[in-house]
């Protein structure tokens, strides 16, 4: 019988893209390899365009994720993916409360503060983009802070032992908070 | 010993909301009776911004759900939670392949089209607000057609309904209020008609609620 070797992943990134950065912060937690297809969304007018790239994605976003014979788009997607097929260590608590307080903060940033500051709204907004930018993230972090004061341990939301890695001693960052850190990076790109 | 009754659920909710409504759809899918505190986000500048929903959400934004003790807002993480403690019936596949791409199809609505074309942000946008929502739902609906083809069977993955599902009915009806031309879009008004025959979608429904106004009720 023929063994075949598993394809290593490809993602598809744009090295400050904070949605490619959560993916990439779950693959290195997980230990999984894989290789990067860079796209430069400035580049070319922006490589996400190319007809070959609006194949794998038609939303022509990044990040995308081919794993596993699937095409993957939608970096929460893609992360619970991960966590499905890849379950340690684990990205989400066991417990349903702390898994929807969780789920919570992460659709807060995902859903609730980056879509509304991306590149593609940014460039629509036009001269008045800093401006709309700061104030995406402030009126996002304002309800964050609170959100965290009732969830917060050492991370967004409690600090659960990790099983696997006792000399990292503590925390699988969960999903949540890898968001909060690609966010703080997109400030920074922001405001050099 | 003395025997607690459970709490009912409590939904802040708007009638139009598409993100409330998905929530609805889940709560009657899934069968749990729950009670509906109106937040109209129109009146009285507002009513997301009073101060006694700040407390439940500080985002100022519906839909909220308090239940079990908790208090939840993010429609898409109030839906997994629903998933989490009543399995039945299942708006996730078990496959984890598919289970990938419902969420996918609901995150690239949740996250993709609906918070650019959302209540505050068109006011942001002021007067081109029509053309800005056009927009969005036109670019979203667009690769949504496309990455239907890969997935759908009689709904939005394969032939069960998912959490996919529940975001594509109240976006549709986004569309529809900001006269988007659904033309070019065949899959996804096949799926939609669909889905609006199950009951659960229909109790749910933004003309049949607790406050939506007269000149609109079914």
């Amino acid at each position: 019988m023929l063994i075949m070797a598993s394809e290593k992943p490809i993602l598809y990134s744009y090295f400050r893209s904070s949605c490619s950065w959560r993916v990439r912060i779950a693959l290195a937690l997980k230990g999984i390899a894989y290789d990067v297809v860079p796209v430069n969304l400035l580049k070319d007018g922006g490589q996400q365009f190319s007809a070959e790239f609006k194949a794998a994605n038609p939303m022509q976003q990044v990040p995308v994720l081919k794993i596993d014979g699937i095409t993957l788009s939608q970096s929460l997607a893609i992360i619970h993916y991960l966590e499905d097929t890849h379950p340690n260590p684990r990205l989400l608590p066991q417990d349903p409360k702390k898994r929807a307080q969780v789920r919570m903060i992460a659709d807060h940033i995902a859903a609730g503060i980056q879509p509304i500051q991306n590149l593609s709204i940014l460039n629509k907004i036009g001269e008045k983009k800093m401006e709309w930018a700061q104030n995406c993230i402030t009126s996002g972090f304002q309800a964050l802070e609170q959100i965290l004061q009732d969830t917060a341990g050492r991370y967004c939301v409690g600090d659960e032992p990790c099983e696997l890695s006792p000399s990292l001693h503590c925390l699988p960052l969960q999903l949540a908070s890898s968001f909060v850190c690609s966010e703080a990076v997109a400030i920074e790109a922001l405001c050099p």
